[in-house]
């Protein structure tokens, strides 16, 4: 669908936050807790498609709500939303779609953020009805722009400007046993969280995680596609998913973040980094899939049936 | 679209339904070829299809109002045919809301669903029914939200909560069964409910087809169908009621076979809730006796191909085994053996008329 940026508001050097709606103001379809748009968003010689958790929660149905930061190495789409996209602009969103609802059998939640990995929470707070602890980390520079997000006063939301203050450990282990757990930030925010869960013994079916983008960047690299006998070279910001589009090709794809599966693609040589959250460790261990939106390669080619 | 609503019909007792010229035309025939076997045949549910039962996302025909009155009569009987666990109340609201927007779009001359914040005004003039509610208020509404329109709408239904890498049965309103127990299956997990299919879980079906589920999009529900064999348009065949209507199997005889069997069709939804990021799966049933669908050439004989070679574990599974053979052969009376093409449409404008042996 197209909609409108209605108003973009300045939260500090590197945060910005846009209201979407319908130009004839029509109802959007329903952004549950935890759900995301797809933005496609014009670049200089192609578009980019971001996903972005939709703040504004389900019971917002004139707008949808998102907060983009601005990537230091952007590819393109938070660097247009930020330097070039103004009020009035349409843009092309997907419908809202969920890879990470909150679990509706825990007894009380605990959300965990680091920088902008906090957009998927404030729908949470929202709409959970069960008890909630919201611990978010980030600079000391962006506090204001947060804390202007967050319902003020409230005591089970707390701002940690310096990591060492949020003890991992000591938070999980006073924790009652009907907790969930979730946790959206950095990757090694993430692996600190949930190094601390599994040291703890909890189960798995109460660790929640999303992980847009993580790890895009890396090590340039070279594909060999076997089908279409094409050569495809993958710039060190761009992700393979994304080298394939470019090339007029259309591969399968569907979150763009890992999560989903939908872009798995037969490995046939080479070796690849992967970074998804899909794969099982077994299958992982066979190199012989990948999924492109995420995951890279540990050798200079590989080599794809596709 | 205009339904023919039938005022009084049975399903039960003297079944006194029937299937119209216009109903046996749209019936949505299942098989697209010769041989039957399990597969993950899960397609897009978009609107427009082999028949007309595929016009409007929940479909509702002419035997709207006696299916509602039987589900009625069904829960007067037993209330556990329709359970939600308490966490799935927003696939409740999901639900009402997903069930009223279609019904008001596809059904504009049955149904008016007017919104004004989180007022609701629902009419639905077939039932009689005209209720002002507040969306998210269960106490504004007579029955819990998932039990209220589920009793308003042609076909069994249940809910899905997605975690654990799985799917839960958290909720469901089923009378109309192919023998299965909501009572039974509630809070169980995608591959137990499946336990007792054969066949499948060695194909890797109920693998793939989870698989493909947890990551169904929203805004995007897909559909796929099956079927199996009921004696008489009965549309409880629940294993609670089994003394009921299980001794009917031994009745069936060359001369009633055909006034007797009907071949049963679900035509079934899967639909992403985004509130409640559950799953709704809708069991559409469909009941045609086979002096009905004889009258289609092209169904007669390919549905007589189908269970001549039937896989024997799927025949037994489906509780065949006393009459299969006396439908063969009735159905083989109207099988030259000739090509027929693949699909499931009828390829007929209108019916036949066919005088059974």
């Amino acid at each position: 669908m197209k909609l409108r940026i209605e108003a973009i508001s300045v939260l500090s050097p590197t945060i910005r936050r846009f209201i979407l709606a319908a130009d004839d103001g029509a109802p959007l379809p329903v952004a549950g807790a935890g759900a995301h748009v797809m933005v496609s968003l014009p670049g200089e010689t192609r578009s980019w498609r971001n996903a972005y958790s939709v703040v504004s929660g389900p019971g917002m149905r004139d707008h949808y709500e998102i907060v983009v930061r601005r990537s230091q190495q952007s590819r393109g789409g938070s660097a247009f939303l930020h330097e070039r996209a103004v009020a009035g602009d349409r843009l092309e969103v997907g419908l809202p779609q969920n890879f990470f609802a909150p679990s509706r059998i825990a007894g009380r939640h605990l959300l965990l953020s680091g920088g902008i990995g906090i957009t998927p929470f404030l729908s949470y707070i929202r709409t959970l009805h069960t008890p909630f602890e919201l611990h978010h980390c980030c600079k000391r520079e962006d506090t204001p722009a947060f804390a202007g997000l967050l319902p003020s006063g409230a005591t089970n939301i707390v701002l940690h400007t310096n990591r060492e203050e949020l003890n991992f450990r000591t938070l999980l282990a006073a924790q009652k046993l009907d907790t969930h757990l979730y946790c959206c930030g950095p990757e090694d925010f993430m692996n600190d969280a949930f190094g601390a869960a599994r040291h703890l013994g909890w189960p798995e079916a109460k660790i929640h995680r999303e992980s847009f983008g993580g790890v895009v960047s890396g090590a340039f690299f070279t594909v060999h596609l076997k089908k279409s006998g094409l050569t495809v070279q993958v710039r060190q910001e761009e992700t393979l998913l994304d080298a394939l589009e470019a090339a007029g090709l259309e591969p399968p794809s569907l979150c763009r973040g890992g999560a989903c599966g939908e872009c798995e693609l037969p490995v046939l040589a080479g070796i690849p980094a992967h970074h998804d959250h899909y794969l099982s460790d077994s299958r992982r261990a066979k190199n012989d899939a990948i999924m492109t939106c995420v995951s890279r390669a540990h050798t200079s080619e590989l080599v794809l049936d596709f | 679209m205009n339904l023919n609503l039938k005022p009084d019909e049975t399903f039960r007792g003297d079944f006194s339904t029937r299937n119209s010229d216009t109903a046996i035309l749209r019936f949505p025939f299942p098989f697209h070829d010769d041989k039957y076997m399990y597969a993950v045949n899960l397609e897009p549910h978009v609107r427009g299809g082999p028949t007309a039962a595929y016009d409007a996302i929940f479909d509702l025909d002419e035997h709207y109002i006696g299916e509602c009155r039987d589900r009625a009569l069904t829960l007067a009987e037993d209330p556990l045919r329709c359970q939600v666990l308490p966490h799935m109340i927003e696939a409740e609201w999901d639900t009402l809301e997903l069930l009223m927007e279609s019904l008001a779009f596809d059904y504009p001359e049955h149904f008016t669903l007017t919104k004004s914040g989180t007022d609701r005004h629902w009419v639905n003039r077939p039932l009689g029914l005209d209720r002002n509610f507040t969306f998210g208020d269960a106490s504004s509404l007579p029955l819990p939200p998932f039990e209220y329109i589920t009793r308003q709408v042609q076909g069994d239904f249940t809910l899905h909560d997605q975690r654990e890498n799985t799917l839960f049965m958290d909720g469901g309103m089923v009378t109309s069964q192919a023998d299965w127990s909501l009572n039974f299956d509630l809070g169980m997990t995608f591959h137990e409910w499946h336990g007792p299919v054969p066949v499948a879980h060695e194909l890797g079906v109920f693998d793939r087809a989870l698989a493909y589920l947890m990551r169904l999009p929203y805004g995007k529900p897909v559909r796929r169908l099956n079927w199996t064999l009921t004696v008489h348009p009965r549309l409880d065949t629940s294993p609670e009621t089994y003394p009921i209507w299980g001794p009917d199997k031994a009745t069936i005889t060359p001369a009633n076979v055909g006034a007797h069997m009907c071949l049963r069709v679900e035509l079934q939804t899967l639909t992403r809730l985004p509130r409640s990021n559950a799953i709704l799966f809708g069991i559409r049933g469909y009941l045609i006796r086979l002096d009905e669908l004889v009258r289609v050439k092209k169904w007669a004989m390919r549905l007589h191909r189908v269970l001549r070679d039937l896989h024997p574990g799927i025949a037994e599974y489906k509780g065949t085994s006393r009459y299969r053979q006396t439908i063969v052969d009735y159905l083989g009376a109207f099988d030259d053996g000739s090509i027929i093409s693949p699909g499931t449409g009828s390829e007929q404008a209108s019916l036949r008329e066919v005088t059974t042996a």
